[in-house]
């Protein structure tokens, strides 16, 4: 069950958007499609809504080849990153399209987006036209309007990517919520790696139309298949031009065997964090320091340190 | 100050210049027609518009206008969906065309309507041949003017479609929508004034056409002479009382049509 993509490629004249993608999107997951703008993320998204035609390979969905079967068919729900709200209709005219489509009988339409509109915390909003809603409300809006036909699958493109960052949090976190309340399997597109990682039980990190690698969060941030994915996960630098998390990083003062010899360039402090960029003979490395940390050090500009991996859990 | 004062002036002065303009160009001339026409007061101007050739007259002119409507809005909403939706070659070459009608002088379409379908062309002669006369009758009267009111629909509902973008046409898709559902429910709603005001503007086109009208008709008194063309023969028989009796009423359909429309339409949401 979920979504199994196979072997899909996707060219727009010669720019080849899906190269030979492979994607399992597990049942009742909520899995993050996550990478750089242009990468294909989309594209995936929409070819598996059937909005876009694949060139070559299959969309399975919840054990249906569905390659062939126009969105209408599909059984899906999707949200659109400007929430292609129907501007003419009210909140709830929206929310109930796709059950009057269907012809359900009217007491039913009614109730089934009473509830929706409840369960998106708008239900007093129900005779507002779209123009009168905040971008947070239009999005969760879309949401109940995808959700009310009862969907195999949820698709969102970048469903948080047009509101500003306080809303956005706020929606994410309530987003988690409701995934854990109606468990449809759900995949998203963002390109912002903490709101993949805030949200996602799955991440499958996509670049110039491949996919680089699928996993947990963990699994993604502490054993990257390859640099991309290391450095489009969380901060990097390089020791001795190995790419490591600053984080990873210990200072020893004085310097000792085993540690890489420099001289602190500069100490820079960031609330809780401490920046501290040391000067090496492969160049200037960074590391993250607790304030405590950095404190007992007593590190100032010029001083000789050395810069080692410290011992962490997971390695 | 100084700055308000002169933003103030020159706000004035376009307001003067603008107004001035519509003024002796359109507002001048309508208003000297319709006080030429009332001059006598509504009873003779009646019984102008009411003699029978007057009245068939009219009732040709409502039948080529109506056919004309007909045609170019069910063209104009499919050529604007063509045009904006779907990507195929010669695409600019089509809209390049759809624009001709509005450069080429409707005598010179009418010449051309002329020389595809006269008496002695081959598909004059074929389709005479199967009881369908297209010259001086009304089909080719109604070709003439779908010719010369092409544009107005497409260009009004082009931009508009443009402007909504498809994602609203997709999400209802995704909600199970057949295409026909999607287009009733979504698309029609999102761009009826933009076709309401096309659909005017075609009509107040078809009812003022003369020129192509003139060619191809034949001006038959009684039989092909529309509300123009009798307006045109009157003034030339020195039967100004008609002339401006049936020219008021023509008029006052299309302006009236107008006023009714943005009337009726909303204040725009955004």
């Amino acid at each position: 069950m979920g979504i199994s993509v196979r072997n899909v490629t996707k060219r727009f004249g010669s720019f080849v958007a899906l190269d030979d993608v492979s994607v399992e999107i597990p049942s009742g997951s909520l899995t993050a499609l996550l990478g750089p703008s242009g990468g294909g993320k989309t594209t995936l998204l929409r070819v598996i809504a059937g909005l876009e035609t694949p060139d070559a390979g299959v969309v399975d969905i919840a054990g249906t080849d569905s390659t062939q079967l126009p969105p209408q068919h599909r059984n899906i729900g999707f949200v659109f990153q400007h929430y292609a709200a129907f501007k003419h209709m009210t909140v709830f005219k929206n929310v109930a399209f796709g059950l009057s489509i269907r012809k359900r009988p009217k007491a039913e339409i009614r109730k089934r987006v009473t509830e929706l509109l409840e369960l998106v915390h708008i239900e007093h909003l129900a005779d507002r036209y779209p123009s009168e809603l905040s971008g947070g409300q239009r999005q969760r809006m879309a949401l109940a309007r995808a959700l009310a036909v009862e969907p195999e699958v949820l698709l969102l493109d970048e469903p948080f990517g047009a509101l500003d960052a306080q809303v956005r949090k706020e929606l994410r976190t309530w987003l988690r919520r409701l995934h854990d309340e109606v468990h449809v399997t759900t995949a998203f597109v963002t390109h912002d790696q903490e709101e993949a990682m805030d949200v996602a039980d799955v991440i499958v990190v996509i670049a110039n139309g491949r996919v680089e690698q699928t996993g947990t969060p963990d699994q993604l941030y502490d054993t990257p298949a390859n640099d991309f994915v290391m450095s489009f996960l969380g901060p990097v630098t390089r020791l001795q031009g190995r790419p490591v998390r600053p984080h990873d990083l210990e200072i020893v003062a004085p310097p000792t065997n085993g540690a890489v010899p420099g001289h602190v360039a500069r100490v820079v402090r960031l609330g809780f964090e401490v920046r501290v960029d040391v000067a090496t003979d492969d160049g200037e490395v960074w590391v993250q320091l607790t304030r405590a940390d950095a404190d007992r050090l007593a590190l100032v500009a010029g001083a000789p340190v050395g810069v080692r991996v410290a011992s962490s859990p997971y390695k | 100050m100084a700055d308000g004062r002169r933003t103030t002036a020159s706000r004035l002065g376009l307001r003067v210049v603008a107004l001035a303009y519509v003024g002796i160009i359109l507002l001048l001339p309508v208003g000297l027609l319709f006080w030429r026409t009332f001059a006598h007061g509504i009873g003779p101007v009646w019984d102008q518009i009411t003699t029978p050739s007057a009245a068939h007259a009219f009732r040709v002119t409502g039948i080529v206008a109506f056919w004309t409507v007909l045609g170019n809005t069910i063209f104009g909403l499919g050529t604007a969906i063509l045009l904006v939706r779907h990507r195929f070659p010669g695409k600019r070459l089509l809209s390049a065309f759809v624009d001709m009608p509005l450069a080429v002088s409707p005598v010179v379409v009418g010449l051309a309507l002329i020389l595809v379908y006269g008496p002695k062309t081959w598909t004059g002669s074929w389709l005479a041949d199967h009881g369908i006369e297209v010259i001086f009758s009304i089909p080719g009267m109604v070709i003439a003017t779908i010719f010369v009111s092409l544009p107005f629909v497409v260009r009004e509902v082009a931009p508009v479609l443009e402007e909504i973008g498809d994602e609203q046409e997709q999400a209802a898709w995704t909600l199970g929508a057949s295409k026909l559902q999607t287009f009733r429910r979504v698309t029609l709603p999102a761009i009826r004034w933009a076709l309401g005001y096309g659909v005017v503007l075609t009509l107040a086109r078809a009812l003022g056409e003369y020129g192509a009208v003139a060619v191809v008709s034949g001006n038959v008194i009684d039989k092909t002479q529309t509300a123009t063309l009798y307006v045109s023969a009157a003034y030339q028989n020195f039967d100004t009382k008609g002339a401006y009796a049936v020219a008021f009423a023509l008029a006052a359909v299309a302006i009236l049509a107008l006023v009714v429309l943005n009337l009726v339409r909303p204040e725009e949401r955004t």
